[in-house]
Parts: structure tokens; C-alpha cells; sequence
């Protein structure tokens, strides 16, 4: 059909000025979808259908498109190893020997490790099952640093999941839907995350830029960060479990400390997605609002306390700190108010496994090593040689005394505390 | 058939350089190290949003457009309409000098379409700043730009191909 021969081959359209009208509408329809959209929220409706759609198809495309690209490195990786095996057996017989002295230093500071726990009555967080998943596409640019992992919510994937590779952190999870997870990388421009300063214990908001370093920032103190120190997640919020490598610190080129992120070690290609739930979801409410039977005697206790009077265990016992049960320090916890001895029992150093996970969950050895444990330097309380000294010990005629336990220096080792009054100096 | 008489079709000059973009765009966006290297992220959309406002105004270009930033921010996981509404800027700008774009040697459009590019990406850095409350790396920000201004000759092709391909428009 010629043009002429067109019904609308004469209809004459100023096209400049529809072109420049659906341009306009255009624009003012992409404007309002971007105002709308959430996608840092942690609520899982935020994350939208069409980004759950889209992630669901792009999941196998990208994992096909990647495949030649693996196939390539392991090819390349395996011939590499028939030419290098001899020099790589010698490297690999001069690291087993240097990894088996490691070896029994590990056992020596897990041995003493168990028993500061038994002697604190320190509760350490429960091993975290964990899922592997392939990472399928990568952005790297300025304005979006996500990644797309192949394990979803079949596997038991969240939103607010903690990401890993081999080396350390890589991000957490910001959208999930079958097969498929959009991780949002710790260098993206809205990510947050709280950290901690391994050697000083200072706390900072590890915040992406775009770029591969991420700053540090709210760094409080003074001198709390050297260089080369080794960056922690902090594990304040509940978000990510405390302890998971994240980097080391460096100065950047514009003055402001950044981070040299462990995980970039190597390219992250497997990840491990921890099904880590906020401590408000771990801990369970009930059993803890159950009175417990009193902590069993720790080996070397009774030589560290004073001799047990032999009456008045009511009064006193309220009157100090509750043995701790878990990494809060007994200091910050408020007296009971029952005149009964309701200092719960701590928890048996082995943690207690988590009960979900499925068939494709493993456990983290990652977070159960003894940098991932709350560290118990802050739980731990100042040496006392009293349990509590006599100007702030109430008097005994009233059985409930109020007051409250942070006053009191408490003593070292809590759990004589539910039968150990105050010594008889501190009675009228 | 008589090539030089006949109109040029939509999918031609939109629909396949579309699909082009889009491929680029995932190849890019794989896991892919070359020799420790990742590789750079250019935004591809970019030149064939700019030769699409020089070749001529279109109803569709505006959609088609659109339909590469948000392909682009599902791809990326960024802001949704992040990149529909950066590109849009920049067609839109183009659209509207397209009379002084027109004749411009070689070497000046490849200016204009870096001045276009460095709005687009502005535009990208002050949302981004309003949305996730901080600021993204100028130097990230200056590659990106810098592999995106690369890209003008495929941007020349497409204008050089298509400007005159439809008798409607001589």
C-alpha cells in the first residue's frame, strides 16, 4: 500500500507538538513511580511486584548468560593447577604446617573460652543455618551496587538477611521471591551498616558510596580507628549477628576513613545467605519470663567469694545484681522486685540450635567463631571483693528493696549472687 | 521493493536498537572478571536516546525511552523511574535543540552528547542524593560518565543511518 493510498496519509499532525506532549506526560508519569518507590523499606510489600516479577525472570537469563563465564574460569583454573601442582603442594605443606601450631592455640583459647563462659553464665548467640546461593548479575555502578543471588524464598530466604562470601560480609538481602534474591552490597549509596572497630571496640556506621570503599562514619573517641584495624559488624540494631568480617580500615584520599572490604578478596561469584532473624525473634520471650532454678557452682567459684552467711538470703539477694543471662552486663539490669532469690540460671554455654533452616541449611562457622561471640568485655563486671558494700545495701526490714542494681559494684563471678547476701558488716 | 521510497518502520530505529541496549546492558551486568578487573558500567541507553531526539520527534520514542530506564533500574536493583526520568532529561534537552543540533560536525555532537550525558548524570546524583540521604563517590560517578561518553560513535551510526531514511522527513 502506497502512502497515498493511507486513510491518515493526509491527515496532517503538528508531530513536534504531540512528540513534545507524550514526552511530557512520559516524564511526569516516571517522576511520580520514582517519588513512589521504597526500596531500601524492610517491609517485604515495599520491594513491589514488578521488581519480584523482574527478579524472577532475570534470574535464569543471567544465570545462563554467566554460565560460558564459569565454565571459562574453572577450565582456566584447572589447567592452571595441573602446571602449578608442584609449586602449590609445597605452598599448601608450608601453610598445614603453620595452620596445625593455630591448631592448638585454637584449642587452648577455646578451652579457656568455655570456661570464662561457664564462669559468667555468658549466653552466645545459637548457630545461624545458612543457605548457598550463586550470585547471577552484578551492578557496580555509582548509583546501584545490587547483586542477584539464585536461592529464594524456597530455601527460606528474608528481606534483612546478612549476605557473605567466603572472605566476609558482602551486603544483606533487600527483596526476595522465588528462586531469586536482590541483594543490596554494602557499598551501595543507601546502605547502612553498623559496625565495630575490633582492636578499640568503637562503634561506626560503615555508609556505601558508590565506589569500592565505603566510609566509616559517626567514629567516636579519640584515635578509635588505626590503619590496617580490622572492621566487625557491630551487631547494634539486631540487623546483622555481631562479629562477621567486614574489612580493614584505611585512610582514604579525601582524609575520611574507609573500609577495604574483605570480600573483594576475590570475585564474589558463591555467597552464603545467613537466615539471621533480629535478636527479638531469637530470643524467646516465654522461657525467659520463667523463674529458673539457680546456676550450678563454677569451678573455682567459691574461693573467689566471701564465705555464705548462713540467713537473711531474701533481702540480700535482692539487693544484688541478677546473675546475667546474656551478654548485658548484670550491672545494667534492675533488681528484682520479689524478695525471693529470682536470679535466673544462665544458659548452658553450648547455644541451642535454631529450628528452622530446612534441608539446605548449613551452620555458620563463621559467626561461632570466638570473634563473632558477644565479646565479654563488656559484659563482664568489676572485681568485687564484697558482694555489695554496705552504703547502698537496704535495710533488711523491708524485704523488697528498691534499690536498683547499677549502683552496686557487682561481683565477679554472678552466680553464688542468688544465695550470697551482703556480708553481715553491711546489717545495722 | 524501492528502499529509498518506502517509510521506515518504528521497530527499526526504536525496536531494535532497543534490544540492543537491553543485551548490552546484561552482559555487562554479569559476574564477570576480566584478569581481576570487573568491568566497567556503561549506561548504553544514553546514546541511543540522544540519536533518537536528533533523528526526529516521535510519539513512541518518549515510551521507548522510558522503557530502557526502567529495564535499567530493574536490572541494577536502583531507584525505580530513577533512570526513566534521567534519560527522559536528556532526550528531552535534545528534543528541544534539535535546530541547533542539526548540521553540527562530528566532533560537536560528540560535545553536546557529553554535555547531555554529564546532566543525565547529574540529574542521577541529586536524586540519588535526595533518596538515599548521602552522597555516591564523584570519582565512581566520573568513570561511569567516562564509559559513557565512549559510547557517542554508536549514537553517530544510528543518526547517520536513520536521519534521512524516511521520505516523510526530507
Amino acid at each position: 500500500m502506497s502512502l497515498r493510498d493511507n486513510p491518515l496519509g493526509e491527515l496532517k499532525v503538528p508531530l513536534t507538538w504531540t512528540a513534545g506532549i507524550v514526552f511530557l506526560v512520559v516524564l511526569i508519569a516516571a517522576v511520580a513511580i520514582l517519588l513512589s518507590d521504597r526500596r531500601e523499606s524492610f517491609e517485604t510489600d515495599a520491594y513491589g511486584r514488578t521488581r519480584t516479577m523482574s527478579d524472577k525472570a532475570l534470574e535464569p537469563v543471567g544465570d545462563a548468560l554467566s554460565a560460558p563465564g564459569r565454565w571459562t574460569g574453572a577450565g582456566v583454573d584447572a589447567v592452571r593447577g595441573y602446571f602449578f601442582a608442584v609449586s602449590e603442594n609445597r605452598r599448601l605443606k608450608a601453610e598445614l604446617k603453620e595452620m596445625r601450631q593455630w591448631r592448638d592455640v585454637a584449642i587452648a583459647l577455646k578451652d579457656d573460652n568455655e570456661r570464662y563462659r561457664a564462669i559468667l553464665g555468658l549466653q552466645t548467640d545459637p548457630p545461624i543455618p545458612m543457605v548457598a546461593a550463586r550470585i547471577v548479575t552484578d551492578s557496580r555502578g555509582p548509583f546501584a551496587n545490587t547483586r542477584l543471588a539464585n536461592a529464594g524464598r524456597e530455601k527460606g530466604v528474608k528481606v534483612g538477611h546478612p549476605v557473605m562470601s567466603e572472605n566476609g560480609l558482602v551486603g544483606r538481602v533487600i527483596g526476595v521471591t522465588d528462586g531469586a534474591s536482590r541483594v543490596l552490597t554494602l557499598t551501595d549509596v543507601a546502605s547502612r551498616t553498623p559496625v565495630m572497630i575490633d582492636r578499640t571496640n568503637a562503634r561506626a556506621i560503615l555508609t556505601g558510596d558508590g565506589g569500592p570503599n565505603p566510609r566509616l562514619e559517626y567514629l567516636r573517641g579519640q584515635e578509635p580507628v588505626r590503619d590496617g584495624d580490622r572492621v566487625l559488624t557491630s551487631g547494634d540494631g539486631g540487623m546483622f549477628p555481631r562479629g562477621l568480617p567486614v574489612g580493614r580500615a584505611v585512610k582514604g584520599l579525601d582524609g575520611r576513613w574507609r573500609v577495604v572490604l574483605a570480600s573483594d578478596r576475590a570475585p564474589v561469584d558463591y555467597v552464603r545467605i545467613l537466615l539471621f532473624e533480629d535478636f527479638t525473634v531469637l530470643a524467646n520471650r516465654a522461657e525467659l519470663d520463667q523463674p529458673s532454678s539457680p546456676p550450678p557452682p563454677t569451678p573455682g567459684g567459691p574461693a573467689l567469694l566471701p564465705p555464705p552467711p548462713t540467713a537473711a538470703a531474701p533481702a540480700a539477694g535482692s539487693a544484688t545484681p541478677p546473675a546475667s543471662r546474656a551478654a548485658t552486663p548484670p550491672a545494667a539490669r534492675p533488681a528484682p522486685a520479689t524478695p525471693a532469690p529470682a536470679t535466673p540460671a544462665p544458659k548452658t554455654a553450648a547455644p541451642t540450635p535454631k529450628a528452622n533452616g530446612g534441608a539446605a541449611a548449613q551452620t555458620s562457622s563463621a559467626v561461632r567463631s570466638p570473634a563473632t561471640t558477644p565479646a565479654p568485655k563488656t559484659a563482664a563486671p568489676k572485681t568485687s571483693g564484697t558482694a555489695t558494700p554496705p552504703a547502698v545495701t537496704p535495710a533488711p526490714k523491708t524485704p523488697a528493696p528498691k534499690t536498683p542494681a547499677p549502683k552496686t559494684p557487682a561481683p565477679k563471678t554472678p552466680a553464688p549472687q542468688t544465695s550470697a547476701p551482703p556480708p553481715s558488716g553491711a546489717r545495722p | 521493493m524501492n528502499g529509498g521510497a518506502r517509510t521506515l518502520e518504528p521497530w527499526r530505529w526504536l525496536g531494535v536498537p532497543m534490544l540492543q541496549v537491553m543485551g548490552a546492558t546484561l552482559l555487562f551486568a554479569l559476574p564477570l572478571r576480566v584478569w581481576g578487573l570487573a568491568l566497567p558500567e556503561p549506561i548504553f541507553a544514553l546514546p541511543v536516546a540522544f540519536a533518537w531526539a536528533v533523528i526526529r520527534p516521535s510519539v513512541l520514542a518518549p515510551f521507548g525511552v522510558a522503557l530502557m530506564g526502567f529495564f535499567l533500574d530493574l536490572l541494577w536493583g536502583g531507584p525505580l523511574g530513577l533512570w526513566a526520568v534521567c534519560l527522559l532529561i536528556a532526550y528531552g534537552v535534545a528534543l528541544g535543540g534539535r535546530a541547533m543540533l542539526a548540521g553540527q560536525s562530528r566532533g560537536m555532537m560528540w560535545a553536546w552528547y557529553g554535555v547531555l550525558t554529564a546532566l543525565s548524570m547529574s540529574a542521577a546524583y541529586l536524586f540519588t542524593m535526595l533518596d538515599a540521604k548521602g552522597m555516591a563517590s564523584p570519582l565512581s560517578v566520573f568513570w561511569q560518565f567516562l564509559a559513557t561518553v565512549i559510547l557517542y560513535p554508536f549514537a553517530d551510526r544510528l543518526i547517520e543511518r536513520f536521519e534521512d531514511a524516511d521520505v516523510r522527513f526530507r
